[in-house]
Formats: C-alpha cells, sequence, structure tokens
C-alpha cells in the first residue's frame, strides 16, 4: 500500500479541479464595500481532479468495512448494507427537495416518514414514532426528555435514573444531559437485573430506569415485566436502549413487554450503512401516553394529504433542524419493503442461530462469565490469555492479521477484558468459519509465543498507534510550514 | 429478498453443533407469553424491480422539481463535482465502521484529519471536531460548551439566529441551569447592539450570533465580539452558509471563541433536511471541553505517520455520564463529501463559488427593487440571502407565483410577525441569469394582478 | 514496594505527612491500572476539601479515574509540574507524581486510613 501524504501536502498553485461557468450578471467591485474580506484563505488546497480521484482512492483501501469482510462487534450490529437502499435513496425527487418546501409539493417524502413511522409501529409494538434523532444518543436524550416533560406536566420530574451496570455509555450521559443523576443497577450472577436490587433502588425519586434488552451480555432480560411492574408501580417509565432490537425482529416486541419508550439504531438493526461513523438515525417510539411530548414537528394524515403537525403544545419542541435524517429514513424503509414478514423474523433467527453457532464454537477457548444463554451477541473475556500476560486488545490487534475487524472491547464494564462479539445475520458459516479459526489460532499462539500477538498487527500499513502521545500532545490538524 | 448466506447444509451443521433441532429453541430465554404468534403486519417482501417502481411511484408524488425555488435558509442550492458522489460512494467509505481500531480505518482517520484542517483554515480557528449532527444541534453543543467553560448560567442569543436553531438550543437547556435571552436586530438587520449591550453582564457565558444571519445579513463580528469580551463573555459565532467563508474574513480572526453551524452547502443535497453536517471549531485553550470526535496525528511503533481518534476521555465511552456531549455516531459520511468537495473546489474554485454568489444574489436584488412594489428591507450587506418587502397582499403573490411554477424565497411571517410582507430569497450560483430575470418578471406581473 | 510512612485509601490514594501538612497521590497500582496518563485536573490552591471529596479527575488515554481526597484540608500547593509531564504518575507515582499538599483539617480522619502492610494485603484480595 502506498503512503498517501495529507491533500495539502501535494497541493501547489495553479492547479485546478473545478470550473464554475462564466458569472453571467455584471461582476461589481462596490458591492464589497463595507464587507470584512478575507485576503486569502492560507493553506487552502490546490490540486488536480486526477489527484483528488487518486487521493481518495488510495485512502479507501486503507479502510477496512463491511463490503470486505466481517465485523463481529457487539451491539453494532455491522451486517450487509443492501445497495438497493443506495440507488433508491439518490433518487433525485427525494435528494433534490428542500426542506422548507410547501407541504403538497413533497408529499412523497411525507408519506415515507408517516408509512415507516407505522412499519415501525408494528415491528415494535409502539404507537408513535419521531424519526428526528440523528443517532441512537440524540434518540437516547429525546426519549429522556418525553419522560421528564411528562413528569414535569405533573408536578415532579423526580431526580434519578436507574441504569444497569453493563449498559453503553451513551445511556448516562445522555441521562445526565436532561438533568438526572445516574443510580447504578447492578447484575446478577446470571448477568441480568437483579430484582431485588431494582426493588430496593426504585422509589419515587427514579423517574426511569434504562434498559437493553436483550441486554450488552446478550441475555434476554425474561423478568422485564415484572421489572416494568415494579417501576411503574412507583410512577416511572421504563426506557429501552433499541440497539439490540436484530435478536427481537418478528420474534418479540418491545411495547408488548409493557416498555413505555424506546430508541432504535437504524444504522444497525435497518441495514443502513454506518459510513464511518454516520449519518445514522435513532428514531423514537413511544407508548401514547408520551406521545404528546414528541419533538416536533410530527407528521399527520388530514383529509388525504399529509401534513407536518406543529400545533403540538406539550411538545418537548424542537431537537434538531428540519425532520431528522431523512435519506438514511428511506434506506430503512427500502429495507422493510425488501423482507417482508418472514424475512424480517429471518433476521434475529439466523443472527442468533449465527452467534450461538460462535460461542458453542469458541466456549473452550475462551472464557464466558456467564453461562446464561445468549441471543445474538456474546461476551467473552481474555482471562485464559491474561496468564500468558495476552489482553484483549492484543487479541483484537492480531484479529487484523487473520483479516477479520476486533470485536467491541470497551464495554460492557461488568467483564473485565471484554470481547463482545456479535455476528449479525448476514455473515456465511465460511466467514464465521474464518473467524472462529483466527480465534482458535490467537489463543494457541496466546499460550506457546505470547509475543507475536502482544506484538500484532504485523501485517497492516501502521501498526500499535502511540495513542498516548497523540492525547498528551494533541497534534489535530495540519499546519503550514513557514 | 433475505441478505443471509446460510445454505440449508450449513443450517443443519450449525444447528447441530449449537445441539438445537429447531429455529425455536434459539429463543427458549423468551418467556411464551411475550413471544408474537403471529406474523408482523408488514406488506410482502417486494424484489428489487418491485422495489424500484414502488419508490419511483412514490417519488413522482413529490412536485417540487417542478419549480423554480429561491428557498434557502439553512438548506442552500450549490454546485456539487460530479467526484463527490463518484468518490463517496465506493465500499470503503460507505460500509466501514467508527475508526476506533485505527490499524484498519486510516482512509477514513485521514479524511476526518484533512476536514478538521479545512474548517480550521475556513474558520480562523485551532482546533475542529470531526462533525455534529446538524447546525441546530452544534449550536446547542456549543451553548452547553460555552456554560462547562464559564460556569456561568446566562446565554444571549440573537433573534437573527436561525428560528430552528433557537429552539433547539432551548430543548437542550431546558434540563440544566442554563437560560437564554433573545436580543433583537436593528433596522440595517444586523444585530440590535444595544439591546445587546443592556442584556450583557457578569452572569453571561456566551454571545451567540449568526453570520450571515438568517436575514441574510452580515453582521460586524469584531463589534460583537469584543462586546462579549468586555464581559468575559464568549462570542460564539454561527455559519449556516459556509460558502460566504470562501469571501468573507474568518470568524477566528475576528475574535469569535467558538465557530460552529451548518455543512450542508459543502457538497450535500438538500435531502429533505438531512442527513446534514454539523460542524465545530474553537481555540485551542478550550479543548478539554470541546465535543465531539476528533482525529489527531500520531506515529507507529515503526515511526510511520499515521492517525487516530484522540482525546477521547471526553466523549460518553469512557467519561459516561461527566462527558462533554453524549454523542457516539456521527456524520462522517457527510464529513468525508464536505472534504472532497472543499478539496475539489480547491482555493480559486471556492473564492469563485463565494464571489458567483454575492454577484447573483447582488444582481437578482437590484432588478427586483427596480419593480414597483417591492422594496429592499434591510440595507446591511449580504451574501447570497436578502429579504423583500411587497406592497400589498403577499399570500396573492404567493400563490400567483405559484401558477407561474416560481417558489418566491421563504415567506417570513411565522417566523418574524414584523416581517409580516417579507420574503426571504437565495440566489446562489446555481441559477442562470435568465431565472432570475425570470422571477423578476413574474413578480412584476403578479404584483399587477 | 508500598512506603511505609504512607498511609493508604481504598481508592488507590496515598497520603504522606510531615507534621500538619500532607502530600497526597495514587499508587503504583492505580497507575498500571489507568495506562499511560494523559492529563490530571487538579483543585486550585485554597480550596477546601472534605474527606473522600473529588479532588479532580485522572485521564489515560482509555480512562477516566476520580481522584478522592484521603483527609479533609485546605489546598496548599498543587503539583503543577503535572500540566506538562503528567507521565510522571506513572514513571514515579510516590515520588515526582504527587498531586497536591494539603494542610490537615482533622487528625483523628488518619484512622480510616491503611497501613502500607493493610494496603498490600488489599491488594492480593482484589480479583485480577
Amino acid at each position: 500500500m502506498i503512503r498517501e501524504p495529507l491533500i495539502f501536502e501535494i497541493s501547489g498553485k495553479g492547479k485546478r479541479a473545478f470550473s464554475l461557468p462564466e458569472l453571467d450578471v455584471p461582476s461589481r467591485e462596490d458591492i464589497l464595500q463595507g464587507l470584512p474580506v478575507r485576503e486569502n484563505i492560507e493553506g487552502f488546497p490546490q490540486v488536480s481532479e486526477v489527484e483528488i480521484i487518486r487521493h481518495f482512492t488510495r485512502l479507501s483501501k486503507a479502510n477496512y468495512c463491511v463490503d470486505e469482510g466481517f465485523y463481529p462487534l457487539g451491539s453494532c450490529t455491522m451486517k450487509y448494507n443492501p445497495k438497493i437502499n443506495e440507488k433508491i435513496a439518490a433518487i433525485s425527487e427525494f435528494v433534490l427537495s428542500h426542506p422548507y418546501a410547501p407541504f403538497d409539493l413533497v408529499q412523497g417524502n411525507l408519506g415515507i416518514l408517516k408509512t415507516t413511522e407505522e412499519l415501525m409501529n408494528e415491528i415494535t409494538g409502539m404507537d408513535a414514532f419521531s424519526f428526528l434523532p440523528a443517532a441512537g444518543a440524540q434518540g437516547e436524550l429525546v426519549g429522556m426528555m418525553l419522560i421528564r416533560a411528562y413528569l414535569e406536566e405533573r408536578g415532579n420530574p423526580r431526580k434519578i435514573v436507574l441504569i444497569p451496570d453493563s449498559a453503553h455509555g451513551t445511556n448516562p450521559s445522555s441521562a445526565h444531559i436532561c438533568g438526572y443523576n445516574i443510580q447504578e443497577i447492578e447484575s446478577n450472577e446470571k448477568g441480568t437485573i437483579d430484582i431485588s436490587s431494582l426493588e430496593q433502588n426504585m422509589t419515587e425519586d427514579v423517574a426511569a430506569l434504562m434498559i437493553t434488552n436483550p441486554n450488552t451480555l446478550g441475555v434476554f432480560e425474561a423478568d422485564i415485566k415484572k421489572i416494568s411492574e415494579i417501576v411503574h408501580a412507583k410512577g416511572g417509565f421504563v426506557y429501552m436502549d433499541g440497539a439490540n432490537m436484530n435478536a427481537l425482529v418478528g420474534i418479540c416486541r418491545p411495547g408488548d413487554m409493557d416498555v413505555d419508550v424506546i430508541h432504535l439504531n437504524l444504522h444497525k438493526t435497518f441495514s443502513t450503512p454506518h459510513g464511518g461513523g454516520g449519518p445514522g438515525s435513532g428514531p423514537v417510539g413511544v407508548k401514547r401516553e408520551l406521545e404528546p411530548y414528541l419533538p416536533l414537528p410530527t407528521i399527520k394524515k388530514s383529509e388525504d394529504k399529509y401534513i407536518l403537525d406543529f400545533d403540538r403544545p406539550k411538545s418537548i419542541g424542537r431537537v434538531r433542524s428540519f425532520f431528522g435524517n431523512f435519506l438514511v429514513v428511506v434506506k430503512a424503509m427500502v429495507y422493510i419493503l425488501s423482507l417482508g414478514p418472514r424475512g424480517l423474523k429471518e433476521v434475529s433467527e439466523i443472527a442468533v442461530l449465527n452467534s450461538n453457532y460462535v460461542r458453542k464454537s469458541l466456549e473452550k477457548d475462551y472464557f464466558l462469565k456467564y453461562t446464561t444463554p445468549t441471543l445474538h451477541e456474546c461476551v467473552f473475556s481474555d482471562k485464559f490469555q491474561k496468564k500468558h500476560g495476552v489482553q484483549n486488545i492484543d487479541i483484537a490487534k492480531r484479529l487484523i492479521d487473520f483479516g477479520v475487524h476486533p470485536p467491541t472491547m470497551s464495554f460492557p464494564l461488568i467483564v473485565q477484558g471484554a470481547l463482545m462479539t456479535e455476528p449479525t445475520e448476514t455473515e456465511s458459516k465460511r466467514d464465521l468459519d474464518l473467524f472462529i479459526d483466527a480465534m482458535k489460532q490467537i489463543s494457541k499462539e496466546a499460550k506457546e509465543n505470547p509475543e507475536i500477538v502482544k506484538s500484532a498487527p504485523h501485517s497492516s500499513y501502521v501498526r500499535r498507534l502511540d495513542e498516548t502521545s497523540a492525547a498528551r500532545s494533541p497534534v489535530l490538524r495540519w499546519v503550514e510550514k513557514k | 429478498m433475505s441478505y443471509t448466506s446460510l445454505s440449508d447444509k450449513d443450517k443443519k451443521e450449525m444447528m447441530s453443533r449449537v445441539g438445537i433441532s429447531s429455529m425455536e429453541e434459539l429463543f427458549r430465554t423468551i418467556p411464551e407469553g411475550m413471544k408474537l404468534k403471529r406474523e408482523l403486519k408488514v406488506p410482502s417482501a417486494l424484489t428489487e424491480i418491485e422495489l424500484i417502481h414502488h419508490f419511483e411511484k412514490i417519488a413522482k408524488q413529490n412536485k417540487y422539481s417542478e419549480f423554480l425555488s429561491f428557498l434557502g435558509a439553512g438548506a442552500y442550492p450549490h454546485v456539487i463535482p460530479y467526484v463527490v458522489d463518484y468518490l463517496s460512494s465506493r465500499g470503503e467509505f460507505v460500509t466501514p465502521y467508527t475508526p476506533y481500531q485505527p490499524e484498519v480505518s486510516q482512509g477514513t482517520l485521514q479524511a476526518i484529519f484533512e476536514f478538521q484542517t479545512l474548517i480550521c483554515l475556513l474558520t480562523g480557528m485551532d482546533v475542529a471536531n470531526a462533525s455534529l449532527y446538524d447546525g441546530a444541534s452544534a449550536a446547542a453543543e456549543a451553548v452547553l460548551m460555552a456554560h462547562r467553560l464559564k460556569q456561568k448560567s446566562n446565554v444571549l442569543v440573537a433573534k437573527t439566529l436561525h428560528p430552528q436553531y433557537r429552539k433547539t438550543i432551548k430543548t437542550y437547556v431546558r434540563n440544566l441551569d442554563i437560560k437564554i435571552e433573545e436580543f433583537g436586530f436593528s433596522e440595517t438587520g444586523e444585530i440590535d447592539f444595544e439591546s445587546l449591550s443592556s442584556k450583557m453582564d457578569e452572569g453571561t457565558s456566551a454571545v451567540v450570533c449568526q453570520s450571515p444571519n438568517f436575514l441574510g445579513v452580515v453582521e460586524d463580528i469584531k463589534k460583537i465580539s469584543d462586546l462579549a469580551h468586555s464581559t468575559k463573555a464568549l462570542s460564539v459565532v454561527v455559519v449556516t452558509e459556509p460558502v460566504s467563508l470562501g469571501l468573507l474574513e474568518a470568524p477566528g480572526k475576528l475574535g469569535a471563541d467558538i465557530v460552529t453551524g451548518e455543512g450542508q452547502s459543502f457538497g450535500i443535497p438538500l435531502s429533505f433536511g438531512g442527513p446534514y453536517l454539523g460542524f465545530m471549531a474553537c481555540l485551542k485553550e478550550f479543548i478539554r471541553q470541546f465535543p465531539g470526535r476528533i482525529a489527531g496525528e500520531t506515529k507507529d511503533v515503526d515511526g510511520k505517520r499515521g492517525f487516530v481518534l484522540t482525546l477521547s476521555t471526553r466523549e460518553q465511552h469512557i467519561r459516561r455520564e461527566r462527558a462533554t456531549s453524549n454523542i457516539c455516531t456521527n456524520q462522517a459520511l457527510c464529513a468525508l463529501r464536505a472534504t472532497i468537495f472543499l478539496e475539489t473546489l480547491g482555493l480559486d474554485g471556492l473564492k469563485e463559488l463565494a464571489w458567483q454568489n454575492i454577484q447573483k444574489a447582488n444582481y437578482a436584488l437590484e432588478k427586483l427593487t427596480q419593480v414597483e412594489g417591492i422594496k429592499r428591507k434591510f440595507h446591511g450587506n449580504f451574501f447570497n440571502e436578502f429579504v423583500i418587502e411587497f406592497s400589498g397582499s403577499l399570500p396573492k403573490v404567493e400563490s400567483s407565483l405559484r401558477e407561474k411554477g416560481i417558489l418566491g424565497g421563504l415567506y417570513l411571517r411565522e417566523f418574524y410577525p414584523e416581517l409580516e410582507n417579507c420574503s426571504l430569497l437565495c440566489v446562489t450560483e446555481m441559477f442562470k441569469r435568465e431565472e432570475i430575470d425570470r422571477l423578476v418578471k413574474s413578480l412584476e406581473e403578479a404584483l399587477k394582478e | 514496594m508500598y512506603p511505609d510512612d504512607f498511609y493508604y485509601t481504598k481508592d488507590h490514594e496515598w497520603i504522606q505527612v510531615k507534621e500538619d501538612k500532607a502530600t497526597v497521590g495514587i499508587t503504583d497500582f492505580a497507575q498500571k491500572q489507568l495506562g499511560d496518563v494523559v492529563y490530571v485536573e487538579m483543585p486550585k490552591v485554597g480550596t477546601q476539601l472534605e474527606f473522600h471529596q473529588s479532588i479532580g479527575v485522572i485521564e489515560s488515554v482509555k480512562a477516566v479515574s476520580d481522584i478522592y481526597s484521603p483527609v479533609s484540608g485546605e489546598v496548599i500547593e498543587v503539583n503543577t509540574d503535572l500540566n506538562d509531564s503528567p507521565e510522571l504518575v506513572n514513571q514515579d507515582p510516590h515520588g515526582k507524581g504527587w498531586f497536591i499538599r494539603l494542610k490537615i483539617g482533622d487528625e483523628t480522619e488518619f484512622e480510616k486510613l491503611m497501613s502500607a502492610d493493610d494496603y498490600e494485603k488489599f491488594l492480593e484480595g482484589i480479583e485480577e
């Protein structure tokens, strides 16, 4: 792989990659009077079109991606991104429509938002959805705001949100932005919420419990109805983080589990691409009770036409501009319609089969802190390998040499040295076996030749980047050398 | 259509290894009473051809493309060089995960580093992040950041900051100890300095303004920043139309402490409002309170240059409830588009783009004000948007224009009741002279009716 | 390994007393757990601290940890070397990597702390 310089390093005066048609109106200097005109944009690049194409083509080759191979990243649901979704989201009437267009001129777009809402209601058992949140974290924030608004209206927003110790980091940070203090609930020896811990902590000071189901260990919280009961009895709400929805599609529905509000990640369960870090979409679904508080605007049908509804006095207000990541919603709708009821159920069935196959194949090689049956993901740890000085991060780096992206390592915090593994339903047996064989091989190396694991990766272009000096003395942009 | 990849034989072998004889057994941990006893009531699966027909039919229900539209107001129609679509649709850019494992993500990380640099160059700031969701949530994050830095509750926000951005800020702060107060605009369309001064005090953490503002007027950022600094408050400048930075001085050189805004103009189509691209940049002394992902340069174990996500301890996956923001997934692919766009336009291209915008907009305003019944509302300098006022009934003018196939900008009555007969028009490089002339002629006719 | 004249807390801070003043830092075990330290956030001189109140935060590349005051007192000095050289915490946690110096508020609080022996036993009990 050729090392690719920064675009600024190959820039040169006189090179051009683009031109505009000539100005067809008179050009006037006097209109600049009184304006703070900049002399120059120092350092701004000048390259040719060929250089642009080569630069980005080469950079792209330095990226691993789903189109290339497997990403067993727990909680991320890195499934295949169907290409027909991309083609349809590129239809010009969708792409070139302005968000301030009068509603009667964009009925197609509004129809897509409303129809997808109805599809999500059916899939999740909730009563209404908002597609405004741009990502799961924003969805969580909105969900918590809805709860708070409801409680505030009744005189007391309460102070605390209960979060299991296995939760994803966005859960506490979202609750905090909402003005709540966090109280951690312990997991029991099965890895699920400890009911007595919940009972003890559920008071009238608690606004909500944030739960992920199945949880981040891949275990279904079978007591969810009892959990909801305990929370509801004291006037609190149950928020479900829908990041793990891939285990439940067509099998069971959060709405049927007495959950009050959920968010989904369209870039997880609903196949929209990750794009190297977005754009995603984190729609929020609610039961009737919380519907009046949904952010502005919602879509409704009025006399055969779709309209934007801003006349919602209880709404929490706007959480972003316009209507959400519309083109991402289009992709999710295409996906749902391409699968149909049978295909949707198959998603979860195969996701769970693939995960259990991986689990069964590796359970002797890697420590499973919790032996409880798991659904679409499971969490191994580096306990056996640690005896030889090999940690999860070393295993992760060594996997790169086998052409596989490492599993999730930064959580759940309740498993030390975690390797959270979620294959998703789109992986073939061959790719699963490649992963399994790689993991077995690494486990063997950890015993017989730990150095090769600890100094991995050996085959990637850059190896073991110095993250410490990147944080101690950050260099966050290119600077022109004078 | 299913995207699974198991053959019948594969499935049998796998089920055997797992030790099950039916798929139902996989879900034995879910209580029977909770399971769905029926199929989901969604339409039967459509094949690829059927999907295309289905969505083309839906697309035809949109009539917007039949109109000549002068809508702007936070979403701008600009040229997008074809290489942007071409390169950003490569699977290696569309389908990777967040670059937490730098050894396999150098493409994304280097592109982010270039994006951050470009934003710094344009805004005149030291540090930029890898993107936020959109301009509105970015403005809200900037307010939260100012509050963390100054530990003071009051934030003064210009009424000429985009109405949706102001609403978003209000929603984000509603559960925190932050008080938002708005200050108005003057006859010129710029902010009312007296109104701002009178509201500033020791408890102010930031002054938030937009430039060019929602009414299209370019603000005196230096004067605003000096005023903010006089009470030790931060100057937050929001830019919804960053093409303006191809011509106008960088806010960083005019005293801004935090610059944030909407990057949609940089290679992202109108998209009916999303996905868009929030950007934020700040001075280096504020880095620890800065939200969002950041890529940094470093060396690897063999001394080669590489890029990594850094300063992660500000973020949710580590700091959890004390994170600077809860943001996780951001808008990486949109930032990539912006990066390709800016690098393709290059220095001369961006300057030319900005030049054409201001020239065409000025030409349009000049011709429009020659029509009887149309007045230029604000005399402040503008970039590519301006407000005109109509004498006579605006709804009549609106519908007359509609009949002629024209959308005459954004009518401001629902945002500023005092601007009842006004419209905000946006004219970019995309408008041919004859299209602008057509607008003028149509309005002339409409006003005579 | 752990100096005899220091006292220790369950949160892995150490405190060394000289007359009515004390120096506070984190232990070797803590710095190993954290990994390479990149930043230390410290209180201002003059801050009044209570027993077990958060003094500040210590950041490594992958983790963040609160530092708690082992005893109550007033901050009289802060180790500004850590601003430019946070790696001192890793290199010399019991010496040059100190964080703050306190004027002790209440001597009896020392009864709540562990001796070097107790701390070493405590470490053995921690599951790895």
